[in-house]
């Protein structure tokens, strides 16, 4: 049976959590989901956003008379261009993923285990053994740094931060840091570290939905927004 | 040497069933939509399309006919089944998939961009870390028998997958000029798997949005060398609604 499900922050504050660590002059890759919307809160931040398809400086959506069927993002939706865009071809952009030129890379999951290890690729419940991996797989590899930002548990109330993931991973202890509807917490060698915590919850309530024992920071606080 | 063919079905006349064909476009951007309208119409059989992300996703239309004419045998690609597991579970293809019909194997987009880059560039096979600590280790198929381990290596005490170059039968490109002697320009992000996919193939066929005459288009403002082409039609533009289900 799942733990009592608490209703936690909406995906928007989700994102703008995650923009807090998004620093002037950084190269970024948001993935699919929750981390989509990250760009709506690093406007006036000099942040370059890195599209797998092959683009540099990606801008906000496109519509009206802005739509350029030649001009996507990842997500197959049609972008604008900003002053200093590139483009550039698909082998191109995944040399300048694996090898280590993009500081950051968000993440949706599925589940994460207390080791980094996460999954998001693929979720068995289709039925298939192959999945959707696109550039999941390369990003893990190469980013400097790669951030989770997702719902705590599952709308059902199932458990996603799991000791041992049960959906294949799509890396292995490659997330530094996640970001959920509920808390933040640091991934380290000694285990799974409480930063912050929603207002008004407290680290037991985190633990409640939380199936390895976190480590609480004596600094834990809040979640500011 | 003037590479332009007065037609779509001269172009790829000598596509014969069993062959692989690479299918550039990122979702629905910069597929070659016109070549594969040519090839429904040609009605070749047992092909493998040899994709990168999705492209047949984006040109859907196309896949249904492909699939409900029994043209397709394999697919490979980083992205390869609908983003809505409903709409999927509904779509031709993907029951295809499901009852064994048309075989699907998967592997992520960077090591799909350089197997293309590696067989254009005369390199057999290359160490990747992407992968590594996944199911990626061994071929990721929907049948079973074919998920066999890939090699790995340690280097500098970090490990790495071996992947092997890519050589398809033919590419069909979409550029948006191309002159007589097969120089390519893309527009934006409809380069994607465009240039890679060009440098592979045995046999590379382009549809241009225009065609213009040598030394119209400056040199600096080349992509794909016309070394890599090997034919050249005109098409018009293409509509379509940018859009995966």
């Amino acid at each position: 049976m799942s733990p009592q499900k608490i209703e936690g922050l909406p995906r928007e504050m989700i994102a703008l959590r995650v923009s807090r660590e998004i620093q002037d002059g950084m190269y970024v890759n948001l993935g699919i989901g929750i981390p989509t919307l990250v760009s709506n809160w690093i406007e006036g931040k000099d942040v370059y956003l890195q599209a797998e398809i092959g683009m540099l400086k990606t801008g906000a959506l496109a519509d009206g008379d802005d739509v350029d069927q030649d001009l996507i993002n990842a997500s197959c939706q049609a972008v604008c261009a900003l002053p200093g865009s590139s483009y550039f071809d698909i082998a191109e952009s995944f040399a300048m993923i694996r090898g280590g030129h993009i500081d950051v890379a968000v993440m949706g999951a599925l589940q994460i285990n207390v080791r980094g290890d996460y999954a998001g690729w693929s979720n068995p419940s289709r039925g298939l053994f192959v999945g959707n991996v696109g550039g999941s797989m390369d990003l893990c590899a190469g980013a400097k740094k790669l951030y989770i930002a997702m719902e705590h548990t599952t709308k059902d109330g199932e458990l996603k931060i799991v000791n041992e993931l049960s959906y294949p991973a799509t890396a292995e202890g490659r997330v530094s840091m996640l970001f959920t509807d509920l808390a933040v917490i640091e991934i380290t060698p000694k285990g799974m570290v409480l930063k912050e915590v929603m207002a008004g919850l407290t680290p037991k309530d985190v633990q409640s939905v939380t199936e390895p024992k976190l480590i609480i920071d004596p600094k834990c606080k809040e979640m500011e927004l | 040497m003037d590479k332009v063919l007065p037609s779509l079905e001269a172009a790829i006349a000598d596509v014969k069933d069993g062959v692989m064909i690479a299918i550039p476009g990122f979702f629905a951007c910069g597929v070659p939509r016109a070549l594969l309208q040519a090839l429904i119409k040609k009605g070749t059989k047992n092909l493998t399309l040899a994709c990168g992300c999705g492209p047949m996703l984006g040109a859907a239309d196309e896949l249904k006919q492909l699939t409900l004419n029994g043209q397709i045998k394999k697919v490979i690609d980083s992205y390869g089944l609908f983003r809505s597991a409903s709409k999927g579970m509904a779509d031709p293809f993907e029951q295809a998939i499901r009852a064994g019909k048309i075989e699907l194997e998967i592997y992520p987009m960077g090591t799909m961009a350089e197997k293309y880059r590696a067989a254009g560039a005369g390199i057999p096979a290359f160490y990747t870390p992407t992968g590594v600590g996944s199911v990626m280790e061994n071929i990721v198929n929907e049948i079973k028998e074919k998920r066999t381990p890939k090699e790995t290596k340690i280097i500098n005490g970090k490990k790495y997958v071996l992947e092997y170059a890519l050589q398809p039968d033919f590419a069909f490109i979409h550029c948006k000029i191309a002159d007589r002697e097969g120089n390519l320009r893309y527009a934006k992000t409809a380069r994607n798997f465009n240039h890679v996919m060009a440098t592979a193939a045995k046999i590379t066929i382009v549809e241009a949005e225009n065609i213009v005459e040598p030394g119209q288009m400056d040199g600096d403002d080349v992509h794909t060398p016309g070394i890599y082409v090997n034919r050249v039609v005109k098409v018009e533009r293409p509509k379509f609604a940018i859009t995966i289900d």
